[in-house]
């Protein structure tokens, strides 16, 4: 089904433009408009489909769920959470916040706040097109597992101590309170899902087009510029120092999952090897300084500190583990 | 008319202020839409998805762009 892309490049590219598939820049034309449609096409279905499911999302309702589970279960539900949502930590922490005044535990709320960059249904489609369904399964396992440990870890500290002081002054009122009733739900037509995923659609699409744009042509400069075995024989050994560099490279470096997933294909393809690469990729989408100004808003600094150090820790060991193991998942 | 936006920065904050001030020109109402980015006010008004709108401590709306019949009917009400 997904040949028609390769047909539609073939056309633009070489009748059309009328390069030859042997020329270079006709290689990565090709590449990036084979990529670009095909991108653009997944995501639109997939962020109308996945737009439907959540159009029913009550986040009172959710909480209210949260609150009921147990921890263990509340990790898996929080990550879970943060994975189906596509908000911009603009929009997670007000989430955040009202989980963590209801008492919800830290470890959920941060579960849920650690995996909403790396996993939303974006990211998933550029993975799934770009490096396949198996990487693409083995990155939300990871993604979640990370936002899962961190939070239980967090909880271990007791790192709830180290919240803003107003958000501990609205718990500690919140425990006088009776609980509020919950409203109803509201049973949603399938006019009202349509109307609501057609304008998260045009929403989304709007927001990242531009970004798959720019992350596939970065992604065919790479396949172009970057001297074939350069990266392959300098750090595709997977030295252990690599993966520690990677995840530094990646702090400053801020950009969605959207930009970054393809450059993730091209390092691939030019031989970083895979450990190497998902903790770039992870670093670069999860640790960044515009999302930790919004951060220091709602936690002391030693929460934030807390945070980004397991954060760099998760992703290097994950670049170590997946170093090791790539002979037995890419093959 | 006071209105108050929340939101922590999203681009549909910007975008809902813009249209409560643009429905309220084009109905000749005086509004005045204020940001609110403090997330310590957010939590206590109890929104969880913006941008919400408030007004006189009352939350109107929340998640989403108000829609233009929202919008005209604050005005209005």
């Amino acid at each position: 089904m997904l040949e028609v892309f390769s047909q539609l490049a073939d056309l633009l590219v070489y009748d059309l433009g009328g390069l030859s598939a042997q020329s270079k820049l006709g290689d990565a034309l090709h590449f990036f408009v084979e990529d670009t449609s095909k991108i653009f096409v997944l995501l639109l279905v997939m962020i109308y489909a996945i737009a439907l499911v959540r159009a029913g999302l009550d986040v009172q309702r959710i909480r209210a769920y949260l609150q009921q589970r147990r921890r263990a279960s509340g990790y898996l539900f929080g990550a879970t959470f943060g994975a189906i949502t596509p908000f911009c930590s603009c929009s997670s922490i007000p989430l955040f916040l009202g989980f963590t005044s209801a008492r919800i535990p830290l470890g959920i709320s941060m579960a849920f706040l650690i995996t909403s960059p790396l996993i939303n249904e974006v990211a998933v489609v550029m993975l799934a097109s770009l490096l396949g369904w198996k990487f693409t399964l083995i990155y939300i396992l990871i993604g979640m597992s990370v936002g899962m440990l961190g939070g239980w870890l967090l909880d271990a500290l007791r790192a709830e101590r180290w919240l803003a002081p107003f958000i501990l002054e609205a718990q500690a009122a919140a425990e006088t309170q009776a609980e509020q009733p919950l409203a109803p739900a509201a049973k949603l037509s399938l006019q009202q899902r349509h109307t609501f995923a057609k304008a998260e659609t045009l929403d989304i699409f709007g927001r990242v087009w531009k970004w798959v744009i720019i992350g596939v042509g970065l992604g065919a400069g790479l396949h172009g510029f970057v001297p074939d075995g350069w990266i392959a024989a300098n750090l595709g050994g997977g030295q252990w120092w690599s993966v520690p560099i990677a995840v530094l490279v990646g702090i400053p470096l801020y950009s969605n999952a959207t930009g970054v997933i393809p450059v993730m294909q091209g390092l691939l393809v030019k031989g970083l090897p895979l450990g190497t690469t998902l903790a770039f990729c992870m670093s670069t989408v999860a640790a960044s300084f515009p999302e930790f100004v919004l951060l220091k808003q709602v936690m002391q600094l030693r929460l934030l500190a807390l945070l980004f150090g397991l954060l760099l820790v998760a992703f290097t060991l994950v670049g170590w583990l997946f170093n090791a193991l790539e002979p037995w998942i890419l093959s | 008319m006071e209105f108050q936006v929340l939101g922590m920065g999203c681009a549909k904050c910007a975008k809902t202020i813009e249209v409560i001030e643009r429905i309220g020109a084009e109905l000749g109402k005086a509004v005045n839409v204020s940001k609110v980015t403090d997330p310590a006010t957010i939590m206590r008004l109890g929104v969880m998805s913006t941008p919400a709108v408030v007004r006189d401590g009352q939350v109107l709306h929340s998640g989403s762009i108000p829609s233009r019949a929202q919008v005209e009917a604050w005005l209005n009400g």
